[in-house]
């Protein structure tokens, strides 16, 4: 692994948009100067409703490992019931982060020694004017506002151009809605 | 002497007599028209034609009356098959060594 | 322009900037989504091509090779079982010397069923006849396409660029995609010598004796064996037209520069891994690790693999003490078929008695078995220290058994 990268890992369902939103975000790191940029999904047998993961490498050099990210900085969880099924926290490094779109309280989750951030973005989705269940392009916002480590007008270009045909209003409304109302703790 | 010179690295044959060498000399039966009987022959008009239409080696020409080049015709009997009037009979090619003798 | 897209996308672009124009394929994965985009493209119009659905891969390949005969630039694109059912048309299609391109998106092949990358796939089409041309990121991909074309219609061989299934073909990474006009200023329209015409008929390819014979015109006509004498011939020749292919693009877009193979950190390295694909990549890391504990090591990434550029090769690697070769394939019942060509390559360098390099051979990631970097690290750095082995044997990495 490079020295200055920043592994992300998305854990979603199916169907529900993870690799698109990991896509969105890998667009904006590289506008904004990260030459190596590398999105790897969970290869094979993808299956709607199954639990699956992507992970998103990010650095300053041209990345030449292709392998999945087993001790990530930041995860981004696009369903809280996911905790209950799967590890998904294992691996998170010392002091990383960790994204979740929840209804529940930010009390209701401790990790120890990691910073954790709580967005109900199935409901701000909707309040975007979002079908229900779209909640890919919120989640951005709860991850620029957690990590502040992308500025959140990039994504929210990067979002306009992925959904150009897909409610674009939309989609930019709810991950600016998600990033105003993320709460940190841990 | 070799293939170099020949211009093309595959294997390409064009439509024309003797691309497998002189094949008259494998016919064992020759077909023999009866001008009488065939119809262009006997009408002195381009008609029928299909023994020319049918010959799998192209040695039957589209003329009047039609003429067989027995220096590529096999032998095959298919012209003598198809003629609707019975025009061609296939004779023993050992008959016109005997009458050369 | 940059994009960030799949390695198939990349695939799909390279197809459309070079105008094929026709496309016959059957979709498997992980070939799927690049044929899917090819279609795509084609439906809206953005690529003026026919696109010929078929029931199999070997109707796929029957199609390039009758619409390549009519003097068309045609495309396919496969994997695994999908590129073994095509295998007698492989060999048709270099044998009728057409200059078809081909993405195989590396899959192992079953049995078992796998749907996960290795090479076992295009290995064994190693034999073909065909031109085979490894690449190890979505930037050689698109323009690995693009070359392949001009390749393939120069020295009329058809072409096979593989690339690793899901490694490459699922992940998203920067590329940059030529504008269309610079592509139609390096890649000119196909111009067949000889295509079909229904005023001058022909036989292509029938039972053609074993000894030379006079065609219909008189000419004196090859028999089997100068067909396949001047396969071979222009397949050497092949290797000197790719430098000379690579230098025209490096040209014209200012990448490239390595048309046989790709060396990192080899200069003053005493022990080389070689390896085919993204691997070689992911050793880049490897060499990077080993450096900083002092190991003078590097890694060579083999391109071109049909035809070897055995002198090339060779010359590269022979300086070193050791050689140590990471394949997702193998000769079944031998060793894997890059080590022994490697080998076979080194031959000439100690006829004159100089001193050889070892040569060790692992076999990791069969049916996507999961390379993980410190298991490289440490296969690496094991060969490093043990030095020349008594035996040949064939080492696994990553075996749990």
């Amino acid at each position: 692994m490079k020295k200055d990268a920043i592994d992300i890992r998305w854990h979603g369902r199916g169907g529900q948009g993870a690799i698109t939103a990991a896509k969105i975000v890998a667009k904006a790191m590289f506008q904004s100067g990260y030459e190596g940029v590398v999105m790897v999904p969970t290869f094979g047998t993808e299956r709607r409703g199954a639990p699956v993961f992507t992970s998103l490498k990010i650095s300053t050099e041209k990345i030449y490992d292709l392998s999945p990210i087993d001790k990530p900085d930041i995860i981004v969880v696009l369903d809280h019931v996911l905790l209950e099924e799967a590890n998904i926290v294992d691996g998170l490094k010392e002091g990383g982060t960790i994204v979740i779109n929840s209804p529940c309280s930010i009390d209701d989750y401790r990790f120890e020694g990691r910073k954790v951030a709580i967005c109900d973005v199935t409901t701000l989705a909707q309040q975007a004017g979002l079908r229900e269940g779209i909640v890919n392009s919120g989640i951005i916002g709860s991850f620029a506002k957690a990590t502040g480590i992308i500025d959140m007008d990039l994504l929210v270009t990067a979002i306009r151009e992925e959904f150009s045909r897909r409610r674009p209003e939309e989609n930019a409304k709810a991950a600016l809605l998600a990033y105003e109302n993320t709460v940190i703790g841990g | 002497m070799g293939t170099r010179q020949y211009g093309r690295s595959t294997s390409h044959s064009e439509p024309g007599p003797g691309d497998a060498g002189r094949t008259g000399s494998w016919r064992v039966v020759r077909p023999v028209m009866d001008p009488s009987i065939c119809i262009p022959a006997k009408r002195g008009t381009p008609a029928c034609f299909i023994c020319w239409l049918y010959c799998p080696d192209g040695v039957i020409s589209r003329t009047v009356p039609p003429a067989i080049d027995y220096e590529y015709c096999k032998g095959c009997g298919i012209c003598a098959e198809e003629c609707p009037t019975k025009a061609i009979t296939m004779v023993e090619e050992a008959c016109f060594i005997q009458d050369k003798e | 322009m940059h994009i960030i897209e799949s390695g198939n996308v990349a695939a799909a672009l390279g197809v459309k900037l070079s105008r094929a124009q026709v496309i016959a394929a059957y979709p498997i994965t992980p070939q799927t989504p690049l044929t899917e985009k090819l279609s795509e493209f084609i439906e809206s119009g953005e690529m003026e091509a026919q696109y010929v659905p078929v029931e199999s891969e070997h109707s796929a390949m029957a199609v390039c090779i009758a619409s390549s005969s009519a003097g068309a630039r045609a495309f396919t694109a496969t994997s695994a079982n999908g590129l073994l059912y095509m295998h007698e048309q492989i060999q048709w299609a270099a044998g009728a010397r057409l200059p078809i391109v081909m993405c195989v998106v590396n899959r192992g092949v079953g049995a078992p069923w796998t749907i996960w990358n290795d090479h076992q796939d295009s290995i064994s089409q190693r034999d073909t006849g065909w031109i085979q041309y490894y690449v190890n990121d979505h930037q050689q991909i698109i323009d690995g396409v693009i070359k392949a074309f001009m390749l393939a219609e120069e020295v009329m061989i058809p072409v096979m660029l593989c690339y690793d299934g899901y490694l490459l073909s699922h992940t998203y990474m920067p590329f940059e995609v030529p504008e269309a006009s610079a592509v139609d200023a390096f890649l000119p329209p196909y111009k067949p010598a000889y295509a079909l015409d229904p005023e001058n008929p022909a036989n292509l390819n029938t039972v053609t004796m074993p000894d030379v014979r006079l065609d219909a015109k008189g000419r004196l006509a090859h028999g089997y064996m100068e067909i396949r004498y001047l396969l071979q011939e222009d397949l050497i020749r092949t290797i000197d037209v790719m430098a000379r292919i690579d230098e025209s693009f490096r040209k014209h877009f200012g990448r490239g520069g390595s048309p046989y193979y790709e060396t990192y950190q080899c200069e003053d390295a005493e022990f080389i891994a070689v390896s085919l694909g993204s691997l070689s990549y992911h050793l880049r890391d490897v060499v990077d690790m080993l450096r900083a504990d002092g190991f003078k090591v590097g890694v060579m990434s083999v391109h071109l693999y049909r035809p070897f550029p055995a002198e090339a090769i060779a010359d590269a690697l022979a300086g070193s003490t050791g050689i140590v070769v990471f394949e997702k394939a193998l000769s079944y019942g031998y060793q894997g078929a890059l080590c022994s060509d490697i080998k076979s390559a080194l031959y000439h360098k100690g006829v004159d008695g100089s001193r050889m390099p070892f040569v060790h051979n692992y076999i990791l990631g069969l049916g996507g078995r999961e390379i993980r970097t410190t298991d490289l690290c440490e296969a690496f750095r094991k060969s490093c220290t043990e030095g020349a082995a008594p035996t040949d044997e064939l080492r696994w990495l990553g075996l749990k058994i």
